[in-house]
């Protein structure tokens, strides 16, 4: 090329594959990412190294062995003579019981609440701003307690439970009640109902004190913050907004769905995602209580065959595993509720 | 090779980065030397466990476990005051020893060949021969282990004693449901609160339990079978073969100290008036045996006015006039038809 017929830019054109800005830019980045990845490899091989030469048995192997204990509670059939993983998987699905059951009543409850602080009501405000405050300065892992107590303290003894039309148990054992269960041979709907003997509650659905106290703890707790989130959405839609709908002659429940809902929802899902985060990780004290959730089991595991390390991890990654998915759900429908500009 | 600062900022990070997983500090071979220049040794003990390893409410760590360090202290640093206690739960206590946080582990811990290959851990000598038993109300007429069908046990977690529990379930076809706590005090209130029909773990903790916990004793019955052998003792780390064997041998010590008759009582006397050449040699007037150790001449003395001999210790804590009211059973010594058989001291 001819030098003398380009200004400035003929410089740059010259300049090599290095000099360009953006290939060193890719450079920097690669080379930062290469050496984090180097530096946790050699952190990584290092406690391998210093395990191994103290005799610290390592490795996932031990998942395939036979766990060897029982389970209180599982959702899925369990035995002692079934491999660890199998155990693994009875606590997920248990951290997960306790999340999504725990999450659904948080969300109603912390709804009602909030809608309750801003309504016209006295009452109502002076009772939602009551609840609100009691339950979220209190730690969560009291509560928790508070309810185990409450519900196995003071209920009456499996032999003698509290009952309300032979359809509904309640003892130290826990809360029992009918299912409706698809009957084959009637094919139609029937009506599994728990059977007292005198004895131990059999049939129907039981759910032990266990579960019911961290469900209820961290529902009640968590609700809390979800009526402060709800409060916050409402609050943020503009007065304006509302009088402007009523002035084109809107009902009250045109407004509330059409102008106030879908302008709250805005605010209100994403802190509302971080809530649900919180629930789910909160669920690991379940422990506290004896619930077999997935870090009680892990900690029997890791009990069981000292790998500590690798137990942690598998907690670690699980619960990051349950906090990115229910992230990725939120974000999907808070892409779905968010204002579409025209 | 002189390392560049590049690898010594490496090294640098990478020791903080190591000591998050462990902590790096006293794991690498001479326990000894780190005790002896802090002045001071960690032990691990229970939480809270009466007759074991239990602080008063002046913070004064008393029981078997406790002794059995004291002991230790007492033979290596000279005071069996230069300890601090750890309390630790049933899952810590592995990993506080294996990353240097504690020096020995006195926690009612049992022996079995899975812990003792593949923890990085010494077992070292058996302080008490224990057996995991169940204990249930009076008032459930339940007299033997075999009633137990259906029934919901508390258990805490992080123990042989769930394993063993599953067998036993298993084994006489019983479908026990566990109900698994983390913490001791924990499982204890849901025991007497009424969740569970059954307590398990091992008789000498059920004795401890019924004797602290329970609002009147004689309403809770430890039924006879015991389902299970759990050999208690201390555990060090592994790779230190001097430290392992002082604290073996102050155990054995211990324990040969009660076959030969020497107490805390009489100890001075025997020292300047005993004739008898094993006494002799057990209190370091004939033979040093504290040479081979690495310790001094006079450690077993020290350590048997400290504690006592096992005999005293097992009295002063657990036996028959303690609240724990426990016999001797198979920890009598051999000579009295016991399992406490302690190689000799020679």
């Amino acid at each position: 090329m001819d030098s003398r017929f380009c200004g400035f830019h003929c410089l740059r054109m010259k300049t090599t594959f290095w000099h360009l800005r953006q290939t060193r830019r890719w450079m920097y980045q690669i080379a930062l990412m290469a050496g984090l990845l180097a530096f946790l490899a050699w952190l990584l091989s290092n406690t391998l190294a210093n395990m191994k030469a103290r005799g610290i048995q390592s490795g996932f192997d031990f998942l395939w062995a036979n766990a060897g204990f029982d389970i209180g509670e599982s959702m899925i059939r369990f035995d002692a003579s079934e491999p660890y993983w199998r155990a693994f998987g009875v606590g997920l699905l248990n951290t997960l019981r306790v999340s999504l059951v725990g999450i659904a009543l948080c969300t109603v409850m912390g709804t009602l609440i909030g809608v309750g602080r801003v309504s016209a009501n006295a009452l109502a405000r002076g009772l939602g701003y009551a609840y609100t405050e009691l339950f979220r300065n209190v730690p969560v892992l009291l509560q928790l307690l508070i309810w185990y107590v409450l519900l196995v303290e003071f209920m009456p003894d499996s032999q003698s439970p509290l009952h309300w039309n032979d359809w509904f148990f309640f003892s130290k054992n826990g809360f029992s009640f009918p299912i409706p269960v698809w009957d084959a041979q009637a094919s139609s709907v029937v009506w599994d109902v728990p059977i007292w003997d005198g004895g131990e509650i059999t049939q129907g659905v039981s759910l032990t004190p266990e579960f019911l106290a961290i469900t209820l703890g961290l529902s009640f707790y968590t609700s809390a913050f979800v009526a402060e989130v709800v409060r916050a959405g409402i609050v943020s839609v503009p007065r304006g907004q509302l009088e402007a709908a009523r002035s084109i002659g809107l009902s009250n429940g045109q407004t509330t769905r059409q102008v106030l809902l879908p302008q709250a929802m805005r605010v209100i899902i994403p802190p509302l995602t971080n809530q649900y985060l919180n629930l789910t990780k909160n669920s690991s004290l379940a422990v506290a209580i004896g619930y077999p959730d997935l870090v009680s089991i892990s900690n029997t595991a890791l009990n069981q065959t000292g790998r500590a390390v690798e137990c942690i991890a598998l907690i670690m990654l699980v619960y990051l595993g349950l906090s990115l998915g229910t992230s990725a759900l939120m974000n999907a429908f808070n892409q779905r509720m968010a204002i579409r500009e025209r | 090779m002189k390392p560049t600062p590049i690898q010594t900022a490496l090294g640098a990070a990478a020791a903080i980065g190591i000591s998050v997983l462990f902590s790096a500090s006293a794991w690498a071979g001479k326990t000894v030397d780190t005790i002896k220049q802090r002045d001071q040794m960690v032990c691990g003990v229970n939480t809270g466990l009466a007759g074991f390893g239990a602080a008063d409410s002046q913070g004064k760590w008393t029981g078997l476990d406790v002794d059995i360090c004291r002991a230790v202290a007492a033979a290596v640093l000279g005071s069996g005051d230069k300890v601090r206690y750890v309390p630790l739960s049933a899952p810590q206590r592995f990993t506080a020893l294996q990353s240097g946080e504690i020096d020995i582990l006195s926690r009612n811990t049992t022996f079995t060949l899975t812990r003792d290959a593949s923890l990085g851990l010494h077992q070292t000598a058996v302080t008490f021969y224990d057996g995991q038993g169940f204990m249930v109300s009076v008032k459930s007429g339940i007299k033997s282990a075999k009633q137990l069908k259906g029934a919901t046990v508390c258990v805490q977690s992080g123990t042989t004693t769930e394993k063993n529990l599953t067998d036993f379930s298993k084994a006489n076809n019983l479908a026990i449901k566990p109900v698994v706590f983390e913490k001791l005090e924990a499982a204890n209130a849901a025991y007497f609160a009424g969740r569970c029909k059954a307590y398990t773990t091992d008789a000498s903790g059920l004795a401890s339990i019924r004797s602290k916990e329970a609002k009147d004793p004689k309403e809770h019955a430890i039924l006879p079978e015991l389902i299970s052998k759990e050999p208690l003792g201390p555990l060090v780390r592994r790779g230190d073969d001097e430290w392992f064997a002082m604290v073996k041998w102050v155990i054995y010590g211990l324990i040969e100290a009660e076959e030969y008759g020497i107490s805390s009582a009489n100890i001075e006397k025997l020292k300047a008036e005993s004739t008898d050449p094993v006494v002799m040699r057990l209190l370091g007037k004939s033979d040093d045996t504290g040479k081979l150790l690495g310790l001094d001449r006079d450690w077993l003395a020290r350590a048997i006015s400290t504690s006592g001999n096992y005999g005293e210790i097992f009295d002063r804590n657990v036996g028959e006039k303690t609240p724990l009211a426990l016999k001797r059973g198979p920890n009598a010594q051999w000579t009295k038809g016991g399992l406490q058989y302690a190689p000799p001291i020679r």
